[in-house]
């Protein structure tokens, strides 16, 4: 290997040409190949077909779309970069309508009729577990980006990783601390009542009272409602912190609702950026949120302390220090979840090149590879920050950050540890065969 | 050849035709067809009530999803084996049509559809609230140990292609048969002339509810077995657009053609498949063909064929 990396220096096309077929250079030496060379690796070898599974229609579809700038971003440095293992990456996207049975569908298309090495980047959880058992019998490696808590909570199979982004058990638990010291022990929570909202409900309740707090009232709302202010007197008077999570259209109701009920006399309030993802929060109703907080899997607006790392991601993928794009400062990014397409994207690198991933045949070595990762350190390719794999539960753990609405701007007020986020396996997919 | 042996042959043919392909189609062709053929046990079920009762039922996902969550919430609680959980599927399936038919039925043309959707919001509403059991929109997996029946693993594509062929061969024939024996001719009848059909001294509600309960059971059949064979089962299964998917699959193929459901579901299927390569606008695609159809082969592809040409299909 050293002495292939010195003939790269200084290249004769017979030798650079004999290293590229040998295809084992890894990707320090692929970086350090020259111009001309990445390109005669890209041309001459077979792609990595990644199967993207993209929400373009649908409920996800403001989600998908900057999933898939992302991907594209990704995809194009990892390429400039010499690819995978001398191979470009190609994304092959099918829309999958945000609906559980087209995305089986989709599964089966991307292993069965495109050849891809793997399938990657679903992020609605029904669509997720609709699909994970098509991709488990296939054997088709299946990387989502849902931050559900189904890859760990060990329902689906061996072949389905959440190695990009953290699951909202792991998000939840990690804010009680902050809640109970910060704002309040005595909280009212207001959540859908569907999935969501169970899963917000279930893990902050237990974790609140973990740290001497307690939950008051539990106010779930049906999904169908379109007016709030006959739930907020269900709030008790004592109430010193509302945890909100509501999501979809009717969230600027809500909260212009919850202004008018509460007037200038507000408890404090904590919520999920979930709710306002893509959202511009200095649209009009939204003033009531000032001095608020918010949960953000990776701060919207560039903090005073960006990260190089954070500020190359939103240079190639577009975005500008506001969290929306360059081209159209209305057009507000999913900055919370998004990053996790990139992350996972140079996970896959990262497994491929350290499983010697040749083909379709190696898709086990592939699963091993991840499987085996462990410290992923903040850098380029984990710009979101630093994250620690478990590969039992096949789920990565990571920082999280708590921000505060200011002059109409999500300003970072707490990072969590990766330890304030851990939680005893509940599976270890390593047992099942692959 | 008598008219009912040709029809026999030709529907013995289409299940032959299918049982070949079996051997002969690529893998993503191959996993399409099974689906098909579940899907259209699910349009057959849809078509015995609007094709030939008449009724235009606008909440056919809550039979579809009674039967997928009938089945697999007993797999996922009780543990029960694949075999005895399709068998709840079909009795809940059947028992929810049954009050179903017992209310609606008392309601006619635009007032039924109403009350139809309604109740079929309300069932899935009921698959969101009770959450902590069927993990609301989320859903569940069914999973492959549990999908194996007298030793057959169903997560496998040869097995599942033939299950999906068993499910719709029954669905089919039962059709068949049932369009040939006098209750179904009186189901036809009250299609044609509900009053000329009570004058003659059938009891109209009474095979109204039966052909409601029917539509039920091979609709819960089908959704029982759609979780089976792909180990899914969602709340999405029991939203309103599950219930104009078989209305549209049944206009598309031919109502009140046995064939018909079927074509209409390969039809829609391939068509969304191919659009969706092509464009994020698929769903206008789909709505500019079926408009094209409904002007120009108002009885859909099966019933156009009996129009102009097989005068005996049934």
């Amino acid at each position: 290997m050293t002495k292939s990396m010195k003939k790269l220096h200084k290249p004769t096309r017979r030798d650079a040409l004999k290293t590229l077929a040998l295809g084992a250079t890894g990707a320090a030496a692929a970086t350090s190949l020259p111009l001309w060379a990445r390109y005669a690796s890209a041309q001459s070898a077979e792609p990595i077909r990644v199967g993207f599974q993209v929400h373009r229609t649908g409920i996800g579809a403001a989600y998908g779309r900057w999933y898939d700038r992302t991907t594209t971003a990704a995809a194009e440095l990892i390429n400039e970069n010499g690819g995978i293992n001398g191979r470009p990456v190609e994304i092959i996207a099918e829309d999958d309508g945000t609906d559980p049975k087209r995305g089986a569908e989709v599964v089966e298309k991307f292993a069965n009729q495109h050849n891809c090495d793997i399938g990657f980047g679903t992020l609605f959880s029904h669509v997720v577990i609709g699909s994970a058992p098509r991709a488990g019998e296939l054997k088709l490696p299946y990387f989502v980006v849902s931050e559900g808590h189904h890859v760990a909570s060990g329902m689906l199979n061996r072949y389905t990783l959440q190695p990009g982004i953290t699951d909202v058990k792991s998000q939840v638990q990690a804010m009680a601390p902050f809640v109970a010291s910060n704002l309040g022990k005595k909280v009212t929570m207001i959540f859908p009542d569907f999935a969501f909202g169970h899963d917000h409900r279930d893990y902050f309740t237990a974790a609140i009272e973990a740290q001497g707090g307690e939950v008051l009232e539990h106010i779930a709302i049906p999904p169908t409602e379109t007016s709030f202010t006959k739930y907020f007197p269900k709030i008790p008077r004592d109430t010193e912190v509302i945890y909100h999570v509501m999501v979809g259209p009717a969230v600027l109701t809500f909260v212009k609702e919850l202004g008018e009920f509460f007037g200038p006399n507000r408890p404090e309030m904590f919520g999920f950026i979930d709710s306002l993802e893509a959202v511009d929060i200095g649209s009009p109703g939204l003033e009531f949120l000032d001095g608020t907080y918010f949960w953000e899997g990776n701060p919207r607006y560039a903090q005073a302390d960006q990260s190089e790392h954070d500020a190359f991601f939103r240079e190639r993928v577009g975005v500008d220090a506001n969290g929306a794009s360059v081209s159209d400062p209305k057009d507000v990014s999913t900055y919370a979840h998004m990053f996790g397409c990139w992350e996972t994207l140079h996970v896959v690198k990262a497994g491929m090149e350290s499983a010697g991933y040749q083909g379709t045949g190696d898709r086990a070595k592939l699963i091993e590879a991840v499987e085996a990762m462990t410290d992923m350190p903040h850098s380029q390719a984990h710009p979101q920050g630093a994250k620690l794999f478990n590969g039992k539960t096949h789920q990565v753990f990571g920082h999280q950050y708590i921000t505060k609405v200011t002059d109409g701007k999500l300003l970072l007020v707490h990072t969590t540890s990766i330890e304030d986020t851990l939680y005893p396996d509940e599976v270890d997919y390593t047992t099942q065969s692959l | 050849m008598s008219i009912s042996t040709k029809s026999l042959g030709l529907h013995l043919g289409l299940l032959a035709v299918l049982f070949v392909l079996q051997f002969v189609l690529p893998a993503y062709h191959h996993g399409n067809i099974a689906r098909i053929m579940v899907l259209a046990s699910y349009a057959i079920g849809f078509n015995i009530l609007f094709g030939y009762t008449g009724l235009l039922s606008l909440g056919h996902a809550l039979f579809f999803a009674a039967g997928m969550y009938g089945m697999g919430l007993v797999v996922n609680q009780f543990g029960l084996p694949p075999f005895s959980a399709l068998l709840v599927g079909l009795l809940v399936g059947g028992l929810v049509a049954l009050a179903l038919g017992l209310l609606a039925l008392r309601t006619e043309g635009v007032a039924f559809m109403i009350v139809t959707l309604m109740f079929a919001q309300a069932g899935y509403l009921t698959v969101l609230y009770f959450g902590e059991y069927t993990r609301g929109d989320e859903g569940f997996v069914i999973q492959q140990a549990e999908r194996v029946m007298w030793g057959i693993d169903l997560s496998d594509p040869t097995n599942r292609y033939f299950a999906a062929l068993v499910i719709f061969g029954v669905s089919l024939l039962v059709t068949l048969k049932l369009v040939q024996t006098p209750f179904g001719k009186v189901l036809i009848a009250i299609r044609e002339n509900e009053e000329r059909a009570r004058m003659l001294g059938y009891d109209v509600f009474l095979h109204k509810l039966a052909a409601v309960v029917l539509s039920g059971v091979i609709s819960a059949f089908a959704g029982a077995s759609y979780g089976l064979l792909f180990g899914y089962v969602g709340a999405s299964f029991a939203s309103v657009q599950y219930s104009i998917f078989p209305l549209l699959w049944v206009l598309l193929g031919g109502a009140g053609t046995v064939l018909g459901p079927f074509v209409g579901t390969l039809f829609m299927f391939y068509l969304i498949d191919l659009s969706s390569g092509i464009t994020s606008a698929y769903m206008l695609i789909a709505g500019v063909t079926l408009v094209a159809l409904t002007l120009f082969a108002p009885q859909g592809f099966v019933g156009e064929l009996r129009k102009r040409v097989w005068r005996w299909l049934p």
